[in-house]
């Protein structure tokens, strides 16, 4: 039988944080403080899903991306994807996966084309596929051939996204990670990377692991969706059946962002200063 | 095969990334390399007026000659000590760490990348600065043995990749702080090496940090070459000794940096930037 996609065992991850000197005074505690970012956290992935990750500000998402994509290193646990160990086989992770982070990090006076060239020599790509596929991607994306040799620092935050998006694909991943892809996209530019999502799905065989606090590209992408609280899986299932979970509202069916509201209980606020991800 | 493919384009990544940015950046790099040639064209007139200073005769261009030759050998290594210690600083100010961190391209190979950059650039800039220095000053280079002083240089990059990687690992751990502990390293080596007079006027236990820095050496044999025409078969004694700390050097660094990138990735280190 193939591996899934990904597996979390018992995954744990606690970061030590230095308290300033304010707080600590008024805790009476020592320089540091433990936050606990991921709780004995067990996932399995299928192969080809699109799996969708909800969670409050502060609840372990871009951690449990971090982790998978090998920069960070789980305290217990283990994480496999498609049955390598991220630590014993990092390597053979790190050719499998791509990662579209919510901020677009780029060499900032570079242009997209100077930017995916640098992304596809890293990843061992000939320049001579690269090059038609770089194009092939930013066009699909809606980007415009002028604004391929442009500094990406005059680029819309918008257009820097897509081409981060670009690049994520551009090395034709098997596990395709993305942290809040469409944060900060106008709607027609979020459409058009959520449809350039399902489609890699279905041409390239991609599994995509998608964090997100928009609840509708939650539900009109994801096969199936947990949503995450203090670090631990606090719901696991379709988007349908989580609905299932929380009784109608006022006669009306819930929606997914009810099902979130009531699970996760309307502390984000405390969460927000929990945890600076 | 596929894999030395797959990493000798990694290493040019580095390369072509690096070049990339010397050219978006040429306003500040013009900045640095006018900086560092009147601060080569200071420091040798002083040499130049050495016999004013003192009210002495003396041999003012064996002294031009002196100065001269300690700066440019330094401003050669120190391109190679900042070009290799600043490649995760340059990731932290753009951003990009985990970009790199997460391709599958081993620290080795972007070494292989930052280092060949860093040579080429390093004599570029290093001739540079002698072409314009040598239109102030008359240059007698009658007395030299170049062949050696390549080899020499050749040493001398060895040694100082091993430090940079040293380096490198301070912005690893100290995101704000890690760009100007580099600063303060090379700031000791500046002083202790003989850059600019001879080791035995340092207080002994400051000649005692001088015989532990490469640039000693190199800065040395440099004078015994450029300036006494020392035979190359001479120089042998300094070369491979250097070589073989360089290359010692170089694994320790490697395995420094392995495990401070470790405990970045335990501790969440790479994320922050500085």
């Amino acid at each position: 039988m193939l591996p899934s996609a990904l597996e979390l065992e018992r995954v744990r991850k606690v970061f030590s944080r230095k308290q300033r000197s304010l707080a600590r005074r008024v805790s009476h505690t020592s320089g540091r403080k433990d936050v606990v970012a991921l709780e004995s956290l067990n996932l399995t992935v299928d192969r080809r899903e699109i799996f969708g990750v909800l969670g409050p500000n502060g609840s372990g998402k871009s951690t449990l991306i971090r982790l998978v994509s090998t920069l960070l290193l789980p305290d217990s646990g283990t994480i496999r994807v498609f049955g390598h160990d991220i630590e014993k086989e990092e390597f053979a992770v790190k050719r499998l996966i791509n990662r579209v982070s919510v901020d677009a990090a780029f060499f900032k006076k570079f242009s997209p084309l100077e930017n995916l060239t640098y992304a596809a020599r890293l990843y061992g790509m000939p320049m001579s596929e690269a090059r038609g596929k770089m194009r092939e991607i930013l066009l699909r994306l809606g980007l415009k051939e002028e604004t391929f040799t442009e500094p990406m620092e005059r680029m819309s935050r918008g257009m820097q996204q897509k081409v981060a998006v670009a690049r994520g694909f551009l090395t034709s991943p098997s596990l395709l990670l993305l942290d809040e892809p469409t944060t900060g996209l106008d709607p027609y530019s979020k459409r058009d990377v959520q449809a350039f999502v399902r489609e890699v799905r279905e041409s390239h065989d991609a599994t995509v692991v998608l964090t997100t606090h928009d609840m509708d590209e939650a539900e009109r992408l994801c096969d199936r969706i947990a949503i995450l609280d203090k670090g631990k899986v606090i719901a696991l299932d379709t988007a349908e059946g989580l609905k299932n979970l929380v009784p109608k509202q006022d006669g009306n069916a819930p929606t997914l962002e009810d099902v979130f509201i009531a699970l996760t209980g309307g502390r984000m606020e405390d969460k927000e200063l929990e945890v600076a991800e | 095969m596929s894999r030395l493919v797959n990493e000798s384009r990694g290493a040019y990544a580095f390369i072509e990334r690096n070049v990339h940015l010397i050219k978006r950046y040429w306003g500040w790099e013009l900045v640095w390399f006018f900086y560092s040639l009147v601060n080569s064209l200071a420091v040798t007139y002083i040499g130049a007026g050495m016999e004013r200073i003192s009210g002495q005769p003396m041999d003012t261009e064996y002294l031009i000659m002196y100065l001269l030759v300690g700066t440019l050998i330094w401003t050669y290594l120190s391109m190679i000590f900042y070009s290799i210690s600043e490649m995760i600083a340059w990731e932290r100010w753009e951003g990009t760490i985990e970009y790199t961190f997460m391709a599958p391209v081993s620290r080795p190979t972007q070494l292989v990348g930052t280092t060949l950059f860093a040579i080429g650039y390093g004599v570029f800039r290093t001739l540079l600065t002698l072409l314009i220095v040598a239109a102030f000053f008359r240059l007698d280079l009658s007395q030299a043995n170049l062949g050696g002083a390549v080899l020499l240089l050749f040493a001398g990059s060895v040694s100082f990749v091993g430090l940079g990687i040293l380096a490198a690992v301070l912005p690893l751990l100290y995101p704000e702080r890690g760009a100007q502990m580099t600063n303060a390293a090379a700031a000791l080596l500046l002083l202790v090496s003989g850059v600019y007079y001879p080791i035995a006027i340092l207080p002994v236990w400051l000649q005692w940090i001088a015989r532990g820095s490469p640039a000693t050496y190199v800065i040395e044999g440099m004078r015994a070459c450029l300036l006494h025409r020392a035979p190359t078969g001479s120089l042998l004694s300094t070369v491979f000794p250097l070589i073989g700390a360089g290359c010692g050097v170089i694994l320790v660094g490697l395995f420094v940096f392995q495990r401070v990138e470790r405990y970045a990735k335990k501790t969440g280190r790479l994320k922050r930037s500085g």
